[in-house]
């Protein structure tokens, strides 16, 4: 992670911008990311410039143009074929924005909600593709986190000077969407590098994969400059059960 | 004889026309293999891009070259047509615009701006030759008007033998299976039927040609 996650009402870096040919999924995406990313900008550009279903070239042209206006880069997720084309049609006719601007190959949901959490905790435009685009494959460990370069799989078999710790999660819904994305955000705060039950602590999609439900018990493992202080955190996460106990 | 911004202006006028007049057919021919968008979305962009070249022609600078022209349709399509023939369409006459920005066409700026067009269709479809798309109309169309090109045939029959390339190239898509875009995810199901990507890239080089000799 390149930076500590930002102060909460400060904005990320990166802004997504959200394409699909409905409206409605785009601003549904948006949603659901924002539940799980509250200081990223993200935008909707859905359906065609009349509301029916397609994609407007004007839409996604306006709503990049509105994200880099506040942010440093842009992230753009779409749906099916020709929401894809009309993105890099966009990006064609501007010739990239210089390299601010990239269109990830992803799944449109799972690579929205992990390229925004990404986005929360600070990463930048390669690191939030990379976050979306990894979103796509079986979101093992070998894939990465967000930081892409340090596998959580070093974390999790604990050399000199890491740091574990066991604790048992408390909300009987277990690691659904919203507490992962706690966990999530919380580990890329710190610079350490965290593995809970082996997975990549740092990505949201890991963590829910792991379907670790309420009573079960969790091995959490550091290593780095901050792993004593990120596995106590994620501890008390947990033992404080995410306000649903 | 060479051709000129108004036959680009022709041309664009012509395609308006028989666009509106092919919709309902294009319109049949994709909602057996594809959504059933392609004529309403075409002729929606094309009646838009109708609207802009009056409104550019009696403005303070009216196109002055066929590049001005194809550039106007290109951004035009782009935000009015909705699916996927906005981009792939648009990309096309952007591309065709960027080789061909000269007052006047011979018959191998003819071949330059079709080749122009063909390489922003594949650039932004990544389709090849055989998987039932536009693809299958324009590379026979830009393959035969460099043949005539080369044989020494003037401007009018480049586009006579583009057009002429494009419309078999398009009825040979009928026993073609889809591997690309939405008529994919038929398969199989997908042959005997005419592509309508196909179909309307050889309604526009008909007009093409009929633009030449009005």
């Amino acid at each position: 992670m390149s930076g500590a996650a930002p102060p909460v009402g400060a904005r990320a870096r990166v802004a997504l911008v959200l394409v699909s040919h409905s409206q409605r999924l785009a601003q549904g995406a948006v949603e659901l990311s924002a539940q799980m990313a509250p200081g990223v900008l993200l935008l909707a550009a859905g359906g065609t410039d009349d509301g029916g279903l397609g994609t407007s070239y004007d839409r996604v042209s306006a709503a990049v143009e509105e994200a880099l206006g506040v942010a440093d880069g842009v992230v753009v997720l779409a749906d099916l074929g020709s929401a894809v084309m009309t993105v890099e049609s966009v990006l064609d006719m501007e010739d990239g924005y210089d390299g601010k601007v990239r269109l990830a190959d992803a799944p449109f949901v799972e690579g929205a909600v992990a390229a925004a959490v990404t986005a929360h905790g600070g990463g930048d435009v390669s690191e939030v593709l990379a976050s979306a685009e990894h979103a796509g494959g079986t979101f093992a460990v070998a894939a990465g986190g967000p930081e892409g370069d340090e596998p959580a799989a070093e974390a999790a078999a604990p050399a000199d000077g890491a740091v574990r710790a066991v604790v048992t999660l408390r909300n009987p819904l277990g690691l659904h969407a919203r507490p992962a994305a706690v966990l999530a955000r919380l580990v890329a705060g710190f610079d350490a590098s965290v593995a809970i039950d082996g997975v990549n602590g740092a990505s949201v999609l890991e963590l829910m994969k792991l379907g670790a439900t309420g009573g079960q018990e969790l091995t959490v493992t550091g290593a780095g400059p901050q792993a004593s202080d990120a596995v106590r955190a994620v501890v008390e996460a947990v033992e404080g059960g995410f306000g649903e106990v | 004889m060479t051709l000129d911004v108004a036959w680009a202006a022709r041309w664009t006028r012509l395609s308006a026309e028989r666009i509106a007049a092919a919709r309902d057919e294009l319109t049949e021919l994709d909602r057996q293999i594809g959504d059933g968008d392609h004529g309403e979305n075409l002729d929606r962009g094309f009646r838009a891009v109708a609207v802009k070249l009056d409104g550019a022609a009696a403005g303070e600078q009216p196109p002055g070259q066929i590049g001005d022209v194809l550039k106007l349709v290109a951004t035009t399509l782009m935000s009015s047509v909705g699916g996927a023939s906005g981009p792939l369409y648009g990309t096309a006459y952007l591309r065709a615009a960027k080789v061909t920005g000269l007052a006047e066409l011979d018959a191998h700026g003819v071949v330059a701006l079709l080749e122009g067009a063909l390489e922003g269709i594949t650039a932004r479809g990544k389709a090849q030759v055989g998987e039932k798309t536009m693809v299958d109309a324009w590379q026979p169309a830009v393959d035969a008007a460099e043949a005539a090109a080369d044989a020494g045939a003037s401007t009018a029959d480049v586009l006579a033998a583009a057009a002429q390339a494009a419309r078999a190239g398009a009825e040979a898509t009928i026993p073609l299976v889809a591997t690309k875009g939405r008529a994919s995810y038929l398969g199989e199901r997908s042959a005997g039927h005419q592509d309508p990507g196909a179909t309307s890239t050889a309604i526009l080089l008909e007009a093409a040609r009929d633009a030449a000799t009005a």
